[in-house]
């Protein structure tokens, strides 16, 4: 293929992802320095730093920060170590393993706002809900789960939906594992925890990587959970930065401020892309 | 015990593990198909029925009274429509990459996949304030647009590993011969590039048809596409649980089905090629 051609062939993908990038990335920048609040449009003019002081030192932003680390960090634990130990039991053969499989990753292609109702409704409900009908069943006292606990409910539907995409991850990785060595071991005398420490969890170490790095770019965003059960409550005790992003820009449509925000969002995402840009950076191979 | 017996106990107890951990995954979905078919008494009944008699009944008034049909298609429309337009896009310049790979190749999608790293929460604002003002918000152009935009980098990815699959030696030999570049492609490079345009599209779909952030922040009533529809239940009044359940398994069914389907291309998409 002759150059020209090779670079008229590139360019239109290069042009867009570039418009797509900087377009709408530079607006952002320019909004979070101005006064810009679509209830009161005579307002303007440049304010410098003043949207983000306001956005840091609102009353809601520790708390949303707070809990945007621990659902990130908590569902990761979780997906992670219920992956692996999942992902393990069912890479020996065994009849149906195949109904099973597919069982185990169909959380994963149910839609968010589905996945949501669901657990809001069907499982978490206080009277009519399964999680009710169990804890009367055993004598307790059903939880109001959104009320009481709403950080943790999203943490267990977030988790629901993304076990299931470590398992298959780590199912996709422990078939290319070197069996022979596996058995070496196993004639050694080498036990199950033995062979999991020196041999799969080395083998595994990629996937990982790339499983946690992959997760907290998705859940750093989190929100048709959050929009379709809490709210962001009761108060603020289940707001992510997301969702804190989203009140600040449709309800009180504060362009400026939310600015401000999204910057926020960028910086914090970007530090994860730098470990996740250097970790996929290596594995392709060009 | 011998060894032998505590080894096939072993092996019982793992897979009979497997099995619980798969029964309890798929539990949320087989009870939300189950609701589905109850009457909404049944729906509520405490404490809750696993044996009733199904009904259809959920199904057929969800045709009558919701604009379910719309908003399906809108969902169809904008996650075809977004990955059509991606491959479009992508597929010219996935092969220019390809198969003249240079020293900036490398560079330039490591840099796509950067763009990736910008949270939708981030650019909402110029985004939402650019479809008041171009009077696209609210449409399907809209949506096509910018899940084109969103799955590029990804789509982008897996072509790219796909046509680097292909022998470079055949091609080779169909320029000795003289063959065009055009003749090249629709004759050579296409027919073997096929299966993995065709599961990149998949995956584009299936990341497309559940998106909510943008189809519930960018649409109102007329480009609403089924996951902002469902998203529309949130309230608690007058919820009903049959209906809803018969709506979110008619809006999952075909994506986990395709889900199936598309497992390899999951991984290989998602991970960029880095797990085999």
């Amino acid at each position: 293929m002759n150059p020209t051609l090779v670079r008229w062939l590139q360019a239109p993908s290069i042009i867009v992802l570039f418009l797509w990038m900087i377009v709408p990335l530079s607006m952002t920048i320019y909004f979070s320095t101005i006064r810009y609040n679509l209830f009161y449009p005579e307002r303007t003019g440049f304010v410098g730093l003043q949207n983000y002081e306001f956005f840091w030192t609102d009353a809601a932003f520790f708390p949303a920060l707070l809990n945007t680390l621990i659902l990130v960090g908590s569902v990761l634990v979780i997906t992670i170590v219920l992956g692996l130990a999942i992902a393990i039991l069912i890479d020996r053969p065994f009849r149906g393993r195949g109904i099973a499989r597919v069982m185990l990753i169909s959380p994963f292609f149910i839609m968010p706002t589905v996945s949501a109702l669901v657990w809001k409704n069907m499982m978490m409900d206080p009277n009519n809900g399964l999680f009710a009908a169990f804890a009367n069943a055993l004598g307790f006292t059903p939880i109001e789960w959104l009320q009481s606990v709403p950080l943790l409910s999203i943490i267990i539907m977030v988790s629901w939906q993304w076990t299931p995409f470590a398992i298959l991850i780590f199912m996709t990785s422990l078939q290319s594992q070197d069996q022979e060595q596996k058995e070496a071991a196993t004639l050694d005398g080498a036990g199950f925890w033995a062979q999991f420490f020196n041999l799969t969890l080395p083998h595994l170490a990629r996937p990982i990587s790339i499983v946690l790095l992959i997760q907290m770019i998705f859940h750093l965003s989190i929100f048709a959970e959050i929009f379709v059960t809490t709210s962001g409550g009761p108060g603020v005790s289940s707001t992510n930065l997301t969702y804190l992003i989203y009140i600040q820009s449709q309800q009180a449509f504060d362009v400026g401020v939310a600015s401000a925000g999204g910057v926020f969002a960028i910086i914090l995402a970007n530090i994860v892309a730098i470990f996740l840009i250097r970790a996929v950076g290596k594995t392709l191979t060009v | 015990m011998t060894d032998k017996q505590l080894k096939t106990l072993k092996n019982r107890l793992a897979v009979a593990g497997a099995w619980i951990a798969a029964c309890i995954f798929f539990f949320p979905i087989f009870w939300m198909v189950l609701t589905s078919f109850k009457t909404e008494a049944q729906a509520i009944a405490v404490p809750p029925l696993l044996f009733f008699e199904p009904t259809l009944d959920n199904y057929l008034e969800i045709q009558e009274r919701t604009n379910y049909t719309k908003f399906a298609i809108n969902s169809v429309i904008t996650a075809f429509g977004g990955t059509a337009i991606a491959l479009l896009i992508a597929i010219p310049s996935a092969y220019a990459m390809a198969f003249n790979t240079t020293k900036y190749t490398k560079d330039i999608l490591m840099w796509m996949l950067s763009t990736k790293m910008l949270p939708a929460v981030g650019v909402l604002m110029p985004i939402y304030l650019l479809a008041q003002n171009l009077n696209i918000f609210d449409t399907k152009i809209l949506l096509v647009v910018i899940y084109a935009l969103m799955n590029l980098p990804i789509v982008m990815l897996i072509l790219f590993n796909y046509f680097r699959e292909i022998p470079k030696e055949i091609l080779e030999a169909s320029r000795m011969d003289g063959t065009s570049t055009y003749n090249e492609i629709r004759q050579i490079v296409m027919p073997l590039a096929w299966g993995g345009i065709a599961s990149t599209a998949l995956l584009s779909i299936i990341l497309c048809w559940n998106e909510a952030f943008w189809s519930i922040v960018l649409t109102t009533t007329e480009a609403s596409t089924l996951t902002a529809f469902v998203a529309s239940f949130q309230a608690p009044e007058g919820l009903f649980w049959a209906k809803v359940s018969a709506v979110s398994t008619l809006a999952c069914a075909p994506i986990v089905v395709f889900g199936w389907l598309a497992q390899k291309q999951l991984v290989q998409g998602l991970t960029f090629g880095a797990v085999k």
